[in-house]
This record gives C-alpha cells, structure tokens and sequence, in this order.
C-alpha cells in the first residue's frame, strides 16, 4: 500500500497555498487595515449641523483661529464657537440663509449647537491645546491644511506613532509663536531654525516621550 | 467538573464581550455627553453661579506699557479688526462682506470719549455689536482700549513725532 494516495499532491497544494493566503491575510490585517483611511478616518469629514466652511472664513475672510476658538491658548480644549460668536456676524450677513437655520434655533431657545467631532482621542490620552500652542506648534501641523477645507475632515491618523515622531523631533514643526495660527505659514530663509525656537521656548526632548506626558 | 469548567468559560467569554474599548471610559471630556444618556443636555450652570477665577470686580487701567501694547495689537487684531479694520477706519472684511460699517475710530466723537468707553462696549456691546465680554478677558479689555488710543495717537501724526533714529526706516 502506498504511504501517498493519488490525492496527496491536492492536498499539499492546497496547503501551501492555504499558508501563502493567510501570511497574506495576517499582513493585511496587521501592516494595511489599520492605516487605510476607512479605519482612520483620514480625510473624512462626519456631517455637521451646518455645513461650515474653514475656507470661507479663514482664507476667504481673514479671520484669525481664535476668534471662533477663543479658549485655545489658554485651556486643553480649543473651544467651540458659542452660538453668539457665530451671531455676531450673521445677526447682520446671510441672516436669512436656510443653511444658518440650526443657528438662529440655537439662539432662540438657548440651546448649543451640537457639532460633530472630527477628532476623537481614546480617553486615556490627555491632549492640552494650549501647551502646544505655547512651544510653536501651529495649528497646520496637525489641523492639515484646516484653512482651505470646505468641510472639516480629519487630517492626521492621531495614532501614537505619529503623535512620537514629533514628540521626538520637534525641531521640524516649530514656527515662531506670533505665526501659530497663519492657515498657510511656511518657512523662509528669515525663520529662525526649529533648533533654535527649541531651546527659545525650552523644549526638551529628553522627556518629552515619557509615558506620563500625555498618559496618567 | 469539566462542565462546571465549560460553563464558566463560556460565562467569562461573554463576560468579556461586555468590556468597552478601553477608549472609552468614565471621564468626562469638554463638550461630551452625560455618561450613557443623551438627555439632560446641555447642562445649565445655576443662576447663581459663577465663573471659576472670575475677578470680583473689574480691574483698574493697568499702566501702559509696550508689553501691554503688543498685547492690545493681538487681542485687536484676532477680534475687532474683522469688522474696524487694522486700523481701526471701520473698513474690516466683514464690512466689505455687508456687515452695517461702525464709525472710525479717528472721528472727534471716539478721540474725546475716555478709555473707559471702549471698555464697556466691549463688555456690553454697542448698537449691533455684541458683547465680547465671553472672548476678551477684562485686562485685555484694557490693553485693546490701550492700542485703539495708539491707533488714533498714529493716524494723525507726522513723521516729527517719530523718534530721530527711526525717522530713516519710514522715509
């Protein structure tokens, strides 16, 4: 009797195909889906309430971040606009815009506008806006190209590994403070070099990837 | 006892299952919902309360300073210049957008009031200004009224009142 039936060679076959597919399916499922864009959200903009526009009113009108995101330099959460602060110009401009409807609603019956979030972090990671606007860091390097979106979508994957890599090298993302919140800053032959804006604002790097920094 | 092992294998499995991304936790971030409900929301502060740090009485003009000048440039340039301009004309984007224009700060009016004034409008608003008392803190108050007098001290002056050494930059 023969140790292999006719049908052994099938079987092996299969076998080794069977192995290449899943070595295929683990890399895909461990090295691709975690950083396509359907997993990280990356360019995607969730609906809103109404369909504000950063382009409109940061590169079209010129106003400054923090006319809307008052409480960025000064608290870890940037701060949404309160409906007043939106009131203050269309009480007066497109004050019958049907896109503005939700807006005026909010006024009357004084009840916040619910926006959506377009970046989530896990609740054990403590993200302080204001210190990163206080060492140089504008609001591009992670808000992407914030001032020409027409709806906001996320820029950043916010993974650890990318929060790291500038936690490790700032150098490249610093810019002089009163430049922060310029939507199309970059740097010119004048800016003084991110090693310098470092030790300027008294940045060390020796523990700035400490667990504790942004966990507890 | 190998039932008793399966049971409560299949008991800690589903047990597991419950647990929550650890993404997801019992903190209370800026803007979040009540934890677990939708209702309730937004949560009023009482009527009595008050704001953390919030100073018990407005503070007084403090000195003026160059410091304190940059300051009022800044806080001008992020809130009023939208609608007055830089300079302070009434001629801001949001003018040029449709936006009823407010008086220059450069009319006889605005010279003669005292600082205060700008004070209080920017606490109180003014005409269809809204109050910025939310957005200005009170002794920003002051450095933008500080900068607004700069600005009408500079739209009137002559290359004389520049000071010898910077006369060259501005001929």
């Amino acid at each position: 009797m023969a140790i292999f039936t006719p049908r052994a060679n099938l079987f092996m076959n299969a076998a080794l195909i069977g192995a290449v597919l899943l070595g295929a399916c683990l890399l895909l499922a461990i090295r691709v889906v975690p950083v396509i864009g359907y997993n990280t959200q990356e360019r995607f903009a969730p609906e809103q309430p109404i369909p504000f526009s950063h382009k409109h009113h940061v590169s079209g009108l010129g106003l400054d971040c923090r006319y809307c995101h008052t409480k960025v330099e000064t608290s870890s959460s940037a701060g949404m606009p309160s409906t007043a602060i939106c009131m203050t110009c269309h009480s007066q401009v497109w004050r019958n815009a049907a896109m503005l409807a939700p807006d005026r609603q909010s006024l009357a019956e004084n009840i916040p506008l619910r926006w959506n979030r377009v970046y989530t972090l896990p609740d054990y990671v403590f993200f302080d806006h204001s210190i990163h606007i206080a060492k140089g860091v504008g609001c591009t390097e992670c808000h992407g190209p914030i001032g020409d979106m027409d709806l906001t979508w996320k820029a950043r994957t916010l993974y650890m590994s990318w929060c790291l890599s500038c936690h490790r090298d700032p150098a490249p993302h610093l810019r002089p403070r009163d430049q922060v919140t310029t939507p199309d800053w970059r740097r010119t032959p004048s800016t003084p070099s991110g090693e310098a804006l470092m030790a300027d604002y008294h940045v060390h790097t020796e523990n700035l990837s400490d667990c504790g920094v942004c966990h507890r | 006892m190998k039932r008793r092992s399966a049971i409560a294998l299949v008991g800690l499995t589903l047990a597991l299952a419950a647990c929550d991304n650890m993404a997801n936790q019992a903190r209370r971030n800026p803007y979040e919902l009540p934890y677990g409900s939708q209702e309730n929301w937004p949560v009023m502060p009482l009527a009595t309360a008050v704001a953390r740090d919030e100073p018990l009485k407005p503070p007084s003009p403090p000195p003026v300073t160059m410091a304190l000048l940059e300051r009022g440039r800044q806080r001008f340039d992020i809130n009023c210049s939208p609608c007055h301009g830089r300079l302070g004309e009434g001629d801001g984007m949001i003018v040029q957008r449709g936006f009823p224009r407010p008086p220059s700060y450069n009319i006889d009016r605005l010279r003669n009031v005292p600082s205060q004034h700008f004070y209080d409008v920017i606490t109180h608003g003014y005409g269809i200004m809204y109050s910025y008392a939310d957005r200005v803190e009170p002794t920003d108050r002051w450095a933008v009224a500080a900068y607004i007098r700069a600005l009408q001290a500079s739209a009137s002056a002559s290359l004389a009142d520049v000071p010898p050494d910077k006369q060259k930059a501005l001929q």
